[in-house]
């Protein structure tokens, strides 16, 4: 004890200030930044996605020709055609923004930085200096994609308008101007920063565990932020190279796709989905992890079919890679092509399948206590479910051919990532702030978040399956007079969101301010992982003595 | 929630045949005011894909309906106050069992016209009798007839500017956004093969009503088919984003008899604008004719 105690006093104790944050390689101090930099980047993301519905609330085109006039000084006729443009950069960056920027590092920066190390006993991260990195590199990324919405794209345009998914010709020739360079930029070192993260977490939960800690034994979250960091090392280096092709196509007379001189649009979309269908998985899976822990934590029960639990994450971690080409069923893929992904893409319908009703055996004969953590598990699992069942149908490719590019696709996204992948971030987020922060919030404030964005998000995403069936393509600044009905509904319902998210920011002042002390485990005795164990905030350094698991 | 679609789908099914006998002259299809399903089929093809939407609706609705429920036994049954001890169950491997193999077979019942609809779709039941092809641009559409002596003409959004000089004054028969200067026209009942390509982005020439949908490639040229059932006009929208006017370039095929497709074929072969005005002319005589018939 002698020695260790000695040991502390040159230990790396915080520093003071803003060095204690900026030098921080403690996993905790950077699962903190990640969280932070995450809400910032998801109240720009929502609020571009805000303007988005307020400009489709009724047809015609109503805000955005005065944003351009504003934002870029253009004028008359230029305002509307920039104004156009500005609504496909909007889009563009929603998406890049609430992806990259809002619910990766929220998930895996925040949740899994501060959580996972603890869970598996470990005292910090792997490699605590490539923590750092991975965090310090955001920043820059996200600085160069909000740059980009201010750089000239196409001519008379600015940012980057190509969609997220950035398909060339589009992204090349249909973009010249430097924004779309600094936004293959930004994903470039966004990128980076999460190949350096999944390969710390990788060492960390193979060789940190605590002594008797099995992988078999291991928590569900540390699970699914292993699978995920999986995914994120071997899709992530693919998008890479895509978006390497693009730049030098775009800048140094390359012609991967350009179909002139022998490239092809196609190779884009099929690298580039090769990355972005493991990557809606990695926004998802540690969400999977989240609710498991809450489920079974709230229902004082263990999770029901722990086993399978964690080999459906793997296996929709696997399949994940192998069914890209069912975002292309209308780029002209052979029949037997299109047959196969037909096939493989209903086949991850059974291990998501096992989740959801291995999470209602958990709560089956449970003693369930509903507080708020419990409420956002409970509609992550409903709503996730709707944007399943829609992923079936979408699944196949004759019946894609009408909902493929229509606002069913939209709203079925939205229904597992918006409804589902954000539900398990206030999820994740209600659980574990007590824990990080030591202060309990307000249950009511949590609820009434709760209620007032289920509604919200319902309002806005679920009549988009009606316009996707009528026939409304996605993308569009103005539609056809017929659709606006429901685009109206929908839009109320995102400045209902918007409120859900101030009283969300609410809540969190309030606890800040009402310094509840929550103490070192809060939910009783369902909360079985190993963070409960240690007082509500953890300290600096945890488990100096590795726990032992039996 | 999903039964709501069913019923809503009768519903919009009511009104949409509302409109359709309530005297508007030469029928069109398009988006209806609060639609909640496809838009009425004009192709066999669209008639199967509707057919299969509706048939997956079977499954997917009951799924979400039992997830609801069991979440509802479990907040009613199984709250604190009602079971304050948990019990500690933790595996059953015959469920487990059961709820890996039910969604396997509830997936292959799926399938299976899944993969017969599919196919359909890649087996034209006959040879086609018309080749058009569709080539896209920013923000038009160029239509090419493959015929004995081969034109082609451009299609582009009506403008408001042109609606008198064009005879399109009709908001509801030319909405805005949907209209264009020059229609496609193909002859009812007749084997189309539309090949489709583009000479700068990315775009997608797709006809809700007629069940296709396929992406109009720089430096390749996808095909596909269509036989239209219907007589009247048509409306789509480009659906790849492709740019600053990507809204802004509709599809519209007009649907004739195949005298009517002769006549006018004859004419635009050499005059495309007064071939349409023709047609135009002899479609809407036929229309009132058949009005005061009624």
């Amino acid at each position: 004890m002698a020695e260790a105690a000695a040991h502390d006093d040159h230990d790396h104790k915080p520093y003071h200030g803003w060095v204690r944050w900026v030098y921080s390689t403690n996993h905790k101090d950077i699962g903190t930044l990640y969280l932070i930099f995450a809400i910032c980047a998801g109240i720009i993301g929502g609020a571009l996605s805000v303007v988005i519905r307020m400009e489709l609330q009724e047809p015609g085109i109503q805000i955005f020709s005065g944003l351009a006039q504003m934002v870029y000084g253009m004028n008359g006729d230029a305002a509307i055609d920039g104004g156009k443009s500005m609504y496909n950069a909007f889009g563009t960056a929603h998406a890049l923004i609430m992806i990259f920027f809002m619910v990766m590092p929220a998930l895996i920066g925040g949740f899994a930085n501060w959580m996972v190390p603890i869970m598996i006993g470990a005292p910090d991260m792997a490699f605590p200096r490539m923590n750092n990195i991975s965090f310090w590199l955001l920043p820059p990324a996200f600085i160069l994609l909000l740059a980009s919405m201010f750089m000239p794209s196409a001519p008379g345009a600015y940012g980057v308008g190509g969609g997220w998914t950035i398909y060339p010709p589009l992204s090349t020739s249909g973009q010249p101007g430097p924004a779309m360079d600094l936004a293959i930029l930004s994903i470039h070192i966004a990128g980076a920063s999460s190949i350096l993260g999944a390969i710390n977490f990788i060492t960390t939960i193979f060789n940190m565990r605590a002594p008797g800690m099995t992988l078999h034994k291991m928590p569900l979250f540390a699970w699914s932020v292993l699978v995920t960091a999986f995914l994120l090392l071997l899709s992530l280096p693919v998008l890479a190279g895509a978006i390497t092709m693009l730049l030098t196509d775009r800048n140094f007379g390359t012609s991967f796709f350009v179909p002139d001189n022998g490239g092809d649009p196609l190779l884009f979309q099929h690298l580039f989905w090769f990355f972005g269908h493991p990557e809606v998985y990695i926004l998802i899976l540690p969400g999977f992890g989240i609710i498991s822990h809450i489920v079974s934590t709230f229902s004082k029960k263990p999770v029901f079919g722990y086993l399978g639990m964690a080999y459906a994450m793997v296996a929709i971690g696997a399949v994940g890679f192998i069914v890209w080409a069912h975002h292309m069923y209308t780029t002209g893929l052979s029949l037997d092509t299109q047959r196969y992904f037909v096939f493989a893409t209903m086949v991850i319908a059974v291990p998501t399948g096992v989740k959801i009703f291995s999470w209602i055996a958990t709560m089956w004969g449970g003693s369930i206590s509903f507080k708020p953590p419990m409420l956002w598990a409970l509609g992550f699992i409903f709503l996730f479910t709707i944007g399943g069942v829609t992923g079936v149908q979408l699944a196949n490719a004759g019946l894609d051919r009408s909902l493929h590019d229509t606002y069913f696709v939209i709203a079925h996204f939205h229904y597992v990532l918006s409804l589902g992948a954000v539900f398990a971030i206030f999820a994740g987020w209600y659980y574990w702030f007590p824990k990080m922060t030591g202060y309990m919030y307000s249950p009511v404030i949590a609820n009434t978040h709760f209620w007032v964005t289920f509604v919200g998000v319902n309002l806005i995403f679920f009549p988009q399956h009606f316009l996707g069936l009528a026939g409304m393509p996605r993308r569009t600044v103005d539609y056809p007079d017929a659709f606006a009905g429901w685009n109206y509904v929908s839009s109320i319902g995102s400045y209902i969101s918007a409120v859900g998210v101030m009283i969300f920011l609410y809540g969190v002042f309030e606890a800040f301010q009402k310094k509840r002390v929550a103490g070192a485990n809060p939910w009783g005795e369902g909360a079985t992982t190993l963070e409960w164990q240690l007082p509500s905030p953890p300290p600096f350094h945890q488990w100096e003595q590795l726990p032992k698991i039996k | 929630m999903r039964k709501f679609l069913a019923s809503a789908k009768f519903l919009a099914g009511t009104a949409a045949s509302a409109v359709l006998f309530s005297g508007v002259a030469a029928h069109a299809d398009q988006p209806r005011p609060w639609e909640m399903t496809f838009q009425a089929p004009a192709t066999d093809m669209m008639r199967q894909i509707e057919r299969f939407g509706n048939y997956t609706m079977w499954f997917i609705v009951p799924i979400t309906i039992l997830v609801l429920v069991l979440l509802a036994i479990c907040v009613l049954r199984f709250r604190a106050s009602v079971n304050p001890v948990p019990s500690k169950t933790s595996h059953n491997t015959l469920i487990e069992v059961i709820w890996t193999v039910g969604p396997v077979l509830v997936l292959l019942l799926i399938a299976i016209p899944s993969f017969q609809l599919l196919t359909a779709q890649y087996t034209p039941p006959e040879e086609a009798k018309l080749t058009v092809k569709a080539t896209g641009n920013q923000w038009n559409w160029d239509y090419e007839y493959q015929v004995d002596k081969t034109f082609s003409f451009n299609s582009a959004i009506l403008q408001d500017a042109d609606r008198a000089k064009a005879g399109k004054e009709d908001r509801n028969l030319y909405p805005r956004l949907l209209a264009v200067d020059n229609e496609l026209v193909v002859p009812v009942n007749t084997m189309t093969r539309v090949l489709v390509t583009a000479t700068d982005v990315i775009h997608s020439f797709a006809m809700p009503s007629f069940g296709f949908k396929i992406d109009a490639v720089p430096g390749r040229t996808n095909e596909t088919w269509f036989k239209a059932e219907k007589e009247g006009l048509f409306y789509g929208q480009c659906s790849q984003l492709c740019g600053k006017d990507h809204a802004f370039m509709p599809i519209a095929i007009r649907v004739v008899s195949d005298a009517q497709f002769k006549t006018w074929l004859e004419t635009a072969k050499t005059d495309v604008p007064g071939a349409n005005k023709a047609l135009m002319a002899e479609i809407d005589g036929t229309n009132k004719v058949a009005a005061a018939g009624n």
